[in-house]
């Protein structure tokens, strides 16, 4: 059997030829990834839940207690101080984004994950935070305890 | 350039290069009129990878529950970026794959490519052309639409039918007696666990079987290039070939991007289980000769149920045809004659049919 070998071609012919066929290819390579890539970064999730939310009833509380209630798509902590004041914060801890908890016997706010400690404004006071939490504005409409972001912020 | 010389001297010292490649310098391609048919295979391959990558893109986004998996596949198809075209890529080529997959059994067929030694490259052709229709059926219903649900109540209700273990596959293939939650969370165990799984080992047996035998010459071109020595053609795999091959994967990507951006893959309506069946339901396109046929045989033929009949009819006929090399030798030449004549009739009784399951009502 005879096999067909590839006639000789003139070299800068040869080069043309390779330029065009590696373009073509490296091009069609790019018009595959850009919507690979594209396609693999989701898309933002819509903060469904606005910018107030109804944290619980006014009652549902007791002095010197805690609760974590959804404020938009995260976590967020309400409590009612011994003085009978609310206070409304975002409960991610700022550090690596555990969910943290009001402790009562501290009068202060912990991240269990690696020890962080805040006190009641936000501020972080002990171990690795490196941010205060962020502190919503609290008010009592009616009998229902209403959590709203501070303006601005 | 230099980095790549590096690279394959570091891979030549350590493995032997020369001689791992050597199978693939060696293998050709015999060239004649009709060596168009070789690139159906490679084509199938092609859409088998295309559906691979973009199935592994679906996974990240889709959900396989009743609850959430219709969900899922609207929010790919209209929030996530570029996922319309994902998703129509992967229907359009599962159809184009059965269609090139198909076209490649009956072109191996006419061919008589199948003939000794290929027996088995043929066995392990068609039960890879079954696993494919099996991909396609058990993917049609992930996006639990209506279509998609009746159809699959359909079809493995017509599974049920089977005597002896009817009822226990269908309620293997259900979950349950009914068509569920169950049932879509066990289609998508099949269509990218079992099924994909099965699949790669035979596709690797298949081309093995491939580069073990070479590529065969059709029976009528042998003769004459046996009369002739001087007028046998053939060409390397690697590179004359292989080019060829890619071009062809370009033609094919061509025509499943132009088919999925103009035409893109619909959704429907959501599933509900308590819902009455849409008028003109029908199965995908390559189970609808089957469909069309069960519909056409009388409830009782004799003493036997009509769509028992049919079942076992088309059961029968599908081993037949997965066994069909072993008649070529029988008694001289009419096995031969035998099979070319089934081939006819069988390819003019699908495609008649097809189109028939089309202009029905």
């Amino acid at each position: 059997m005879e096999t067909q070998e590839p006639p000789q071609v003139q070299p800068a012919r040869r080069r043309v030829v390779e330029i065009l066929l590696g373009g073509g290819l490296l091009a069609s390579i790019v018009s595959f990834l850009y919507p690979v890539l594209r396609y693999l970064v989701p898309p933002p999730v819509p903060d469904l839940g606005g910018d107030e939310v109804v944290a619980c009833k006014t009652g549902e509380l007791k002095s010197n207690g805690s609760k974590i209630f959804r404020f938009g798509n995260r976590p967020a902590l309400l409590l009612l101080t011994a003085e009978g004041e609310y206070r409304a914060l975002s409960a991610t801890c700022t550090h690596l984004s555990c969910t943290v908890q009001y402790r009562n016997d501290l009068h202060q706010i912990w991240c269990a994950c690696h020890n962080g400690m805040y006190d009641l404004n936000g501020r972080n006071i002990a171990g690795p935070p490196p941010r205060p939490l962020e502190v919503f504005q609290v008010h009592v409409r009616g009998d229902e305890v209403v959590v709203s972001r501070k303006r601005g912020a | 350039m230099r980095l790549l010389k590096h690279v394959h001297n570091w891979l030549d010292e350590r493995f032997d290069w020369a001689e791992l490649t050597a199978p693939l310098r060696k293998k050709s391609v015999p060239v004649h009129g009709l060596s168009y048919w070789y690139f159906l295979g490679g084509i199938t391959l092609f859409l088998f990878g295309v559906q691979i990558c973009t199935g592994i893109l679906l996974l990240l986004y889709y959900r396989p529950s009743a609850s959430e998996a219709f969900e899922s596949v609207q929010y790919i198809m209209t929030r996530v970026q570029f996922g319309w075209l994902v998703r129509s890529i992967h229907s359009w080529a599962a159809n184009l794959m059965i269609f090139t997959a198909f076209a490649h059994m009956f072109s191996v067929l006419f061919l008589r490519a199948y003939r000794k030694p290929r027996e088995l490259t043929w066995v392990t052709g068609m039960i890879l052309l079954f696993l494919a229709m099996g991909f396609g059926f058990s993917g049609y219903l992930l996006p639990w639409n209506t279509l998609a649900f009746f159809a699959t109540k359909v079809g493995t209700d017509i599974a049920g039918q089977l005597p002896v273990a009817g009822k226990w596959v269908m309620i293997f293939l259900r979950g349950g007696e009914e068509v569920t939650g169950a049932t879509l969370t066990r289609f998508f165990g099949f269509h990218v666990a079992v099924l994909p799984g099965i699949t790669t080992v035979l596709v690797l047996v298949h081309v093995l079987l491939v580069q073990k035998f070479g590529i065969s010459v059709p029976p009528g071109v042998e003769e004459r290039w046996k009369g002739a020595p001087e007028q046998a053609r053939e060409m390397k795999f690697f590179p004359s070939f292989f080019l060829r091959e890619l071009m062809a994967w370009y033609i094919a990507l061509a025509v499943l991007g132009a088919l999925a951006a103009v035409s893109p893959w619909g959704l429907g309506t959501k599933a509900d289980p308590f819902a009455a069946a849409p008028v003109g339901i029908k199965p995908e396109w390559y189970f609808l000769f089957m469909f069309q046929s069960l519909k056409l045989i009388p409830a009782k033929v004799w003493f036997v149920d009509g769509e028992l009949l049919g079942i076992l009819v088309f059961g029968v006929a599908g081993l037949l045809w997965l066994l069909l090399p072993f008649f070529d030798g029988c008694k001289g030449g009419r096995g031969r004659r035998l099979i070319m004549g089934a081939g006819m009739f069988a390819l003019g009784f699908i495609v008649a049919m097809t189109i028939y399951g089309y202009v029905a009502k």
